[in-house]
């Protein structure tokens, strides 16, 4: 099954490529990731999607806490969510088809963005099985471009805990609590 | 000038401080072997207690720095110059990675302006290391050292420890700033090495134990790694249950223990195996249920209920599903489960195991009689006779004459066998053995290495004599390269495609290098041979040339269930096995 994970992780140079490298190593098939900041400028916020049994999906939050850079993995594939997936549609319409074309938009909700002679860019936002509705309506006319954000996702309501913090003075390593013999 | 920098800031180059921060990581010595981008760094060395050994290939360094790491718990360290340099230490690095050894590399790398532009030796070594170090850190800056090296050991030496890579560039050791130690504390938001158990985890264990009719203790690296020798054998005594090992548990249990069963796995004991499959209940205790250990998964002791003792949670179900996950440090679980561990005669189960044994012992070929032919199983039995009653360090290779060591030499001490097992390293054992040697002076080391993998590393026999070391080598040599002759034999119709190898007359190399070294043929020869090497004040390199075409047993073929073993011949066969 398909499994959403939000994962907060320091934001610093090569973290993306340690996330990203783990999925391959482990053999883990990414369906979707994105990455942006968050509310504080030094952790950065990642939503995967990978598909995985329960097993899997437990030892893919182990692994990913076993990178140093990881801050939390919250798995929100339960849990109440806003999911949201962003798509840009190039679609093939010259004037008969035009109208027909604006008319599904409106429907979906989704905005026109750019207009040309031989064609109009659709941009719709929302989850992703609205997304492939409208794509699934809008081939028979002819679909010339098209890219997609892939998911974002948050819990619904307060229940999440926001990004946590790197702790540059409250979270030093208590190194008298290390055992120096290993 | 130490005392001073903990006070107050002053100004040192990148490279000054990167020695100074190791000194204040307790190192004493480092491995290493310098070039253009580390420049900067050995410039600075002369005004540093630290002493260097100068190695004679970079994975030499790394094998070193692990060496040194598993005969002592101390985090050993290499040190490389950028590009080829960093890249030879790739295969030290894997090796401490799968067996979870602590080292710290120390690479230069070129300057920071410039990096990406294919410079002269410029290797993104951070990016090939990625996925074999612990973690890894690119150094830009004189401001970065300190923090950056008091991370890398920190991450290094606690929860599961591992290599971790410290890639500096030239300007970051050439350039100067503010050096103050105390500011300098690792910050590590997200690094959290320091689980424990659920008390409801505890209670469950403990009841699947008590209600245990035949249970198993599986002992691993782990045990050592947390230093619960003396928790392991309270426990297993207090409860009555044997002990299987895995290569790398061997020491953390002592062998001549009445509940000590020997290694499991695919080179070990038959009984040991059978225990296993036939066990109601098995206690893994920081152990990975490596494929080596456990055959075929879908008839791993299928019987049997599972408690997993681990730091890594990672481990948790990654191989063996299992009903209970104790997820903590061995010590400190073991600290709070042994207090209410019940005392259970089980001398039922105990008995049962004495009568798997069977006839195991008259097909031991230590207990065959003599066929004028010079087994390594009989070398390694002199060399247990001979050096068990001192404290001795053997430094195996990988193969053949590995799985014999750990069959027949008895180690009842933790840290007395060190051997590359997760990654199976060839080439391991030399350097591996000066590292143990540079950790503990006074300790007896012994390699005991096949004739293929020695050849991997055997120029590190400079680096012995240049360091005045006195190491014992014993060079197990049959003319193959004899664990994959004998997958050949077992499974390929006896094809020995690039098996056979036509060696150089280790004894006259020894001597070469200026190493006393002579050749054994005979059986009447070795205890002799092994104690005029430990008479000798300097090193010692003795060639046994053994069997050729001799076979280890019992095996479990890969992928085969762990019950299905090939047993020992009940006499000795020239060529091969014949059940």
């Amino acid at each position: 099954m398909l499994n959403t994970y939000v994962v907060y992780v320091e934001n610093k140079p090569g973290v993306l490529t340690r996330v990203a490298s783990l999925f391959r190593r482990r053999a883990f098939n990414i369906d979707s990731l994105t990455v942006g900041r968050t509310e504080k400028p030094e952790v950065s916020r990642m939503t995967i999607t990978v598909d995985a049994d329960h097993d899997q999906a437990r030892r893919i939050e182990a692994n990913l806490y076993k990178l140093v850079n990881v801050l939390l993995v919250e798995n929100i594939t339960n849990q109440p969510a806003i999911v949201r997936d962003l798509a840009m549609i190039k679609v093939a319409a010259t004037h008969e088809a035009r109208s027909h074309v604006l008319e599904l938009a409106s429907v979906f909700r989704a905005r026109v963005v750019d207009v040309a002679p031989e064609s109009l860019t659709i941009e719709i936002t929302g989850a992703e099985d609205k997304i492939d509705g409208l794509l699934e309506v809008l081939r028979p006319y002819g679909v010339l471009e098209m890219v997609r954000t892939g998911i974002v996702a948050m819990r619904r309501g307060k229940s999440s805990s926001g990004a946590p913090t790197t702790g540059n003075t409250d979270h030093d390593v208590a190194e008298e609590d290390v055992s120096h013999s290993v | 000038m130490k005392d001073n920098a903990s006070m107050t800031a002053k100004n040192m180059t990148g490279a000054s401080i990167l020695w100074e921060c190791l000194e204040r990581e307790g190192v004493k010595v480092v491995f290493g072997y310098p070039g253009g981008a580390i420049l900067p760094a050995y410039d600075a060395l002369k005004h540093s207690k630290i002493h260097h050994v100068l190695v004679r290939h970079e994975q030499g360094a790394t094998h070193m720095a692990d060496g040194y790491a598993r005969a002592s718990g101390q985090v050993g360290v290499a040190v490389a110059t950028s590009g080829p340099g960093a890249t030879n230490m790739v295969t030290g690095i894997a090796t401490a990675m799968l067996d979870s050894s602590p080292i710290v590399c120390i690479t230069g790398q070129v300057g920071s302006k410039l990096i990406g532009s294919d410079a002269f030796q410029e290797t993104d070594i951070t990016g090939v290391t990625l996925p074999i170090t612990k973690h890894n850190y690119l150094v830009t800056h004189a401001s970065e050292v300190a923090r950056t090296i008091r991370e890398a050991f920190y991450v290094a030496r606690s929860g599961r420890p591992g290599p971790v890579l410290v890639d500096i560039t030239k300007d970051a050791q050439q350039t100067t700033c503010e050096f103050d130690w105390e500011a300098a504390k690792p910050q590590l938001p997200g690094y959290r090495p320091d689980l424990s158990p659920e008390p409801k985890e505890y209670e469950q264990a403990l009841e699947l134990i008590h209600n245990s009719k035949r249970p198993v203790i599986l002992a691993g690296h782990g045990i050592i790694i947390s230093g619960a020798m003396a928790e392991v054998r309270e426990f297993a005594e207090r409860a009555g249950i044997p002990v299987a090992l895995t290569l790398l548990g061997i020491g953390s249990f002592p062998a001549a223990h009445p509940l000590n069963l020997g290694m499991m796995g695919m080179h070990g004991e038959a009984w040991v195996n059978h225990t296993i499959q036939e066990a109601d209940l098995l206690l893994a205790f920081g152990m990975r249920f490596d494929d080596r250990v456990t055959g075929n998964l879908k008839t791993y002791a299928a019987n049997a209920k599972k408690i997993h003792i681990e730091i890594d949670p990672a481990e948790i179900n990654k191989n063996v599903k299992v009903d209970v996950p104790l997820v903590g440090d061995l010590k400190e679980v073991l600290h709070e489960l042994l207090p209410k561990v019940e005392s259970i005669d089980r001398s039922e189960w105990l008995d049962s195991i004495d009568k798997l044994k069977g006839d195991a012992a008259v097909r031991d070929i230590q207990n065959l009689p003599d066929s004028g032919h010079l087994y390594a199983a009989h070398v390694i039995n002199d060399l247990w006779r001979e050096t068990r009653d001192h404290e001795t360090v053997v430094v195996t290779d990988v193969g053949q004459h590995q799985m014999w060591e750990a069959q027949y030499y008895k180690h009842e001490k933790a840290r007395s066998l060190i051997t590359s097992g997760g990654l199976g390293t060839m080439g391991f054992a030399l350097p591996a053995a000066i590292g143990a040697k540079v950790a503990r002076p006074e300790a007896e080391v012994w390699v005991v290495a096949g004739d293929g993998g020695f050849q991997m590393t055997l120029c590190e026999l400079a680096t012995i004599v240049q360091e005045k070391l006195k190491v014992n080598i014993a060079v197990i040599n049959n003319g193959f390269l004899g664990m994959v002759r004998q997958w050949q034999e077992f499974f390929y119709e006896r094809n020995y495609a690039a098996t056979p190898l036509l060696n150089p007359d280790f004894a006259k190399l020894g001597e070469a290098y200026g190493i006393r070294s002579m050749t054994v043929t005979e059986r009447s020869q070795v205890v002799p041979a092994v104690q005029a090497a430990r008479q000798h004040d300097g090193p010692v390199l003795i060639n046994f040339r053994v069997e050729q075409e001799d076979t280890v047993y019992p095996m479990v073929a890969a992928g085969a269930s762990l019950h299905e073993m090939i047993r020992r011949p009940s006499k000795i066969v020239e060529t091969a096995a014949d059940e």
